[in-house]
């Protein structure tokens, strides 16, 4: 049955999630809170371990959760579901490659769900702010002053010029230590 | 990701051109999916149909299951240790810069117009204060897209050279 709702999961989310592996983000956060395979903290120590391992991020999401609720054979049908719809689309589209790109009508539809997706995005941020910076504390929102100082530092840092090409993966360090220093 | 597509898929093996790499990489960008494995797919069906898609797709997600398999198992060993609990919660903040970050990026490239900025609210809100499934909200907007390209005078532009890595 796990395999079966991880394979409807995943499946959907792949057919779902338009426009690369942070696309996944927030259906995996939606489902976080869902279904009991994962927490949100969990899923984001694995946005930062696919951040750091080679492989596109949806791909490393799905394996994770997969192996996380049933193991190995958990982590393949996660797997192969999630890819399942862009490999059947992308049969399709091998056929009808130059039509499908001009098509007007694809056009009209993907140029309403791209900002959307973008909405869905800086809503799975702030479900993720919301338990690590802005700590829920009845019905009122409590910062964690050091971690928002660190989130801010952050952001202000990736639009610096200089940073700009920086990998995720410098990012992480730096989260990294800095937990280990403030002992967050 | 795509300089090493290019590396190997157009300069050394001549499986794509260039031109049909940056083709590739718009329509990734409007399909669902993954770029890696839409790539794949793609350049396995040209080569050997159906099953060259099969087996190029197995070959581009394998790696990842593995190591990601292992990091799993390794990870609950590792996670009971103090210094390694501190060092995830930085590294949980760092991801939620990296996330607001995105969400800007997706935004600025996605957003090209009045209704794309409505678009963009509308999701975001809907998403945080309504119960409707996420799905539900894509299909709304891909609706919506449509209905507006239908009945207003300007075009959708398209932008061949959008995305990320």
């Amino acid at each position: 049955m796990t395999y079966l709702l991880l394979f409807y999961e995943f499946f959907k989310i792949g057919l779902f999630a338009v426009g690369g592996g942070t696309a996944t983000i927030p259906f995996l956060m939606d489902l976080a809170e869902r279904v009991d395979w994962y927490t949100t903290h969990e899923l984001l120590d694995m946005i930062a371990i696919s951040q750091s391992t080679p492989g596109p991020i949806g791909i490393n999401m799905a394996t994770y959760v997969g192996y996380t609720t049933a193991g190995v054979p958990g982590a393949i049908i996660a797997t192969i579901a999630l890819v399942l719809p862009a490999f059947l689309i992308m049969m399709l589209v091998a056929r009808l490659f130059m039509e499908y790109k001009e098509n007007k009508t694809v056009q009209a539809v993907f140029s309403g769900i791209r900002p959307a997706v973008a909405g869905l995005i800086l809503f799975a941020a702030w479900t993720v702010l919301r338990v690590t910076v802005f700590i829920a504390d009845g019905n009122s929102y409590k910062p964690d002053v050091t971690a928002l100082i660190l989130c801010v530092a952050i952001l202000i840092a990736m639009n610096l010029p200089w940073f700009k090409k920086a990998h995720p993966i410098v990012w992480i360090g730096v989260g990294a230590v800095i937990g280990i220093i403030f002992k967050l | 990701m795509l300089p090493m597509f290019r590396r190997e898929c157009v300069q050394r093996y001549h499986w794509v051109t260039d031109e049909e790499m940056l083709d590739l990489y718009a329509i990734s960008q409007c399909t669902p999916g993954i770029i890696a494995v839409n790539a794949a797919t793609y350049i396995g069906f040209k080569e050997r149909k159906v099953r060259g898609s099969i087996s190029a797709t197995l070959g581009v997600i394998s790696p990842s299951v593995i190591i990601i398999c292992i990091i799993a198992a390794l990870l609950k060993q590792f996670i009971e240790y103090p210094i390694v609990q501190h060092a995830f919660a930085g590294i949980r903040v760092a991801v939620c810069a990296m996330l607001i970050m995105t969400a800007i990026t997706v935004a600025r490239k996605g957003i090209k117009n009045i209704s794309g900025v409505v678009l963009f609210a509308g999701g975001f809100a809907l998403a945080c204060f309504t119960p409707i499934p996420l799905v539900l909200i894509v299909i709304i907007a891909g609706v919506i897209g449509f209905v507006l390209s239908r009945y207003s005078p300007g075009k959708p532009k398209t932008d061949q050279k959008e995305g990320q890595l």
